[in-house]
């Protein structure tokens, strides 16, 4: 009752396989965009931006990019914060050395880079598989982060061996550096989220996408009807990389404005994005907002109970944090393997007939 | 004997085209093991061939020798008049040949419709750029792939779980669903590895309707492992029989079943 699809029928199979099949699904779609395009940039503040909407809406792309890779494709990557460590230093050199070349340029060229970098450390995985797989990324994590610190050429021969990000502009507004506006950034980012969520969906409902799922669900038969692994595993490789390219990138430029590699993108980076995605829902575009969401407002959430309403201290309420967020997993991992995004299909099935028992 | 490019109408009125595939000499070995000896038999346009044999006699390593799986170490395959290099399965899908398994192989997370889908990437070419906007030429194409798809889970009558996870599905019904995988890539030549292992009478009935039918109105030249000796003897158009390895037999099931050989196989020989 609730949740309604009476009345929905596709006459033609470009209705049957839209996104959002059920108009209910569909208006709340458009009424999600409008607000987060033309409402909340004229209500946000420094705060809101920082704390909240910057980091989901960057995290949401580097979930997005992790996903294909390890839900829709089957591959586990540990080598997350590596990637975004390309992403952020890749788009630190262009931005420095071209000073007048739009932002939205620089991050997407930032993108493609990270995707190449990707495709290169997606090659052993052509031989090894799961657990294996994981190390190896895990050791690009780790030589990607040694590569960034040592070799002085990447942070332009700064004295403290950071990167930080000069001022510049898009269409004349101010999108990086210390004097930007938080609308300014938040509709900056919030544009390459849209962009990535609506690229992503496409690819992984079209044939891309099912050659990536026939991999992950069973290679051999993938095989036979015609998939040519090599070439749909390094594809992942290469989506996911550019939208975590993008990410680190934004990370990097707009969100943080200064970073030391290893801090940032060290290994906790890609154990936070891969903890999104397990809590969101694997193989599910959905579920990597739902998860980006949670694991960015979880902390916040418990600052505000633990630290401002029962004045527990800061580094107990900090260490409670990875407390839940580690049993979280466990629960997930054993209760609901699909995450956020399939207990919300499971309440929308629910939903149609509450409440009404049949 | 016949002559390979000829066509012959068989004695129920059946025509069979000339030989679209040939296996010369073929030898498997794994490691000491010979799987496959010098065993040579062809293929015909439009007919029903069955491969049968004991446990154990190298049928599955044929049909992994024709899929591409598995390299001969001696012997040749000819498809379509040319000899066919080694190849990866891939690509010996791209070629036209399509197969089920015998333990089913499909893909668990996705939903029946997707994994007939599946079955047409070979002939969805369209680059990640184009799909990646999706309007225009992905959608086109995906739709067209969509309509052929429709026919033939119209065909094999699983209209009514085409959004249904796959995970979900009983046995028999996995089993058509992998048929119309196959099915769906319009292939040449369908290799069925015991499309009616582990089924009762009725779907077993029900399978062999579908495979005449296959046959029938698509013109799919079939060729199929079975172990259920009335099924293939009523399916199939000619037979080739395998023991140890080696082909003992090969003809019509008449023909086939009065030779000495293969009873001899099958139920077993006193020595003395």
């Amino acid at each position: 009752m609730f949740y309604r699809e009476a009345g929905d029928f596709s006459t033609t199979y470009a209705q049957d396989q839209q996104t959002f099949p059920i108009k209910f699904d569909r208006y709340r779609y458009y009424a999600v965009l409008f607000v987060a395009l033309f409402v909340i940039p004229f209500v946000v503040n420094d705060y809101w931006v920082n704390s909240l909407f910057m980091p989901f809406l960057i995290y949401a792309i580097a979930a997005i990019g992790l996903n294909i890779l390890v839900g829709y494709c089957g591959q586990v990557s540990l080598g997350t914060g590596g990637f975004m460590a390309v992403g952020a230093y890749a788009s630190y050199k262009l931005m420095t050395a071209f000073p007048d070349v739009s932002m939205f340029i620089h991050v997407l060229l930032a993108g493609v880079i990270t995707a190449g970098v990707g495709v290169l450390f997606g090659l052993p995985s052509l031989r090894i598989k799961g657990f294996y797989l994981a190390v190896a990324t895990l050791a690009a994590q780790f030589f990607l982060v040694w590569l960034f610190n040592r070799v002085p050429w990447f942070y332009n021969y700064s004295a403290s061996g950071q990167i930080s990000a000069p001022e510049r502009d898009t269409f004349g507004i101010l999108i990086t550096g210390a004097n930007t506006q938080a609308w300014a950034t938040y509709t900056f980012c919030l544009i390459f989220t849209i962009f990535s969520a609506i690229v992503a969906r496409n690819l992984t409902r079209g044939s891309v996408g099912r050659k990536w799922m026939a991999i992950r669900d069973m290679d051999i038969a993938a095989e036979i009807i015609g998939v040519n692994p090599l070439r749909a595993k390094l594809t992942a490789f290469a989506v996911s990389s550019f939208f975590i390219g993008i990410s680190g990138a934004l990370f990097f430029a707009i969100y943080l404005g200064a970073v030391e590699v290893g801090e940032v993108f060290g290994i906790t980076k890609s154990f936070l994005v891969l903890f999104m995605i397990i809590i969101g829902g694997l193989g599910s575009i959905f579920g990597s907002f739902a998860g980006a969401a949670f694991l960015v407002l979880l902390p916040v959430l418990l600052k505000i109970v633990g630290v401002d309403w029962l004045g527990w201290p800061t580094d107990i309420v900090a260490h409670l944090q990875l407390v839940i967020v580690g049993a979280l997993i466990i629960v997930f991992l054993i209760a609901e393997p699909h995450g956020l995004a399939q207990l919300w299909r499971v309440a929308k099935e629910k939903l149609r007939l509450w409440p009404f028992p049949h | 004997m016949l002559d390979q490019t000829e066509s012959y109408t068989t004695e129920d009125g059946r025509t069979i085209g000339p030989v679209v595939m040939e296996m010369k000499n073929i030898t498997l070995r794994f490691g000491g093991v010979e799987a496959i000896k010098d065993i040579s038999f062809d293929i015909r346009e439009g007919e029903i061939r069955a491969i049968i044999g004991p446990n154990g006699a190298g049928k599955s390593s044929m049909l992994n020798v024709i899929s591409g799986f598995y390299v001969p170490q001696e012997g040749e395959v000819w498809y379509k008049g040319s000899r066919r290099p080694p190849m990866k399965p891939y690509q010996v899908a791209e070629q036209g040949i399509a197969r089920t398994f015998q333990n089913i192989a499909l893909f668990e997370g996705m939903s029946v419709l997707d994994n007939v889908m599946t079955g047409r990437l070979t002939h969805m070419k369209t680059g990640m750029f184009w799909q990646s906007i999706w309007k225009g030429k992905a959608e086109r194409e995906e739709i067209e792939n969509r309509e052929v798809a429709e026919r033939i889970i119209d065909f094999l009558e699983i209209q009514a779980i085409r959004k249904t996870p796959v995970a979900r599905l009983p046995y028999g019904l996995k089993k058509r669903v992998e048929l119309a995988r196959a099915l769906a890539a319009e292939p040449t030549i369908l290799l069925l590895d015991e499309p009616m292992a582990g089924m009762n009478v009725e779907e077993k009935e029900d399978m062999s309707r579908f495979i005449l039918d296959v046959n029938d109105e698509f013109g799919t030249t079939i060729a199929l492992i079975e172990h259920d000796m009335g099924v293939v003897m009523d399916l199939s158009d000619r037979v080739v029989v395998m023991d140890y390895g080696k082909k003992i037999g090969d003809g019509t099931p008449a023909e086939v079943r009065n030779n000495q050989d293969v009873i001899d196989a099958y139920l077993g020989v006193a020595h003395d």
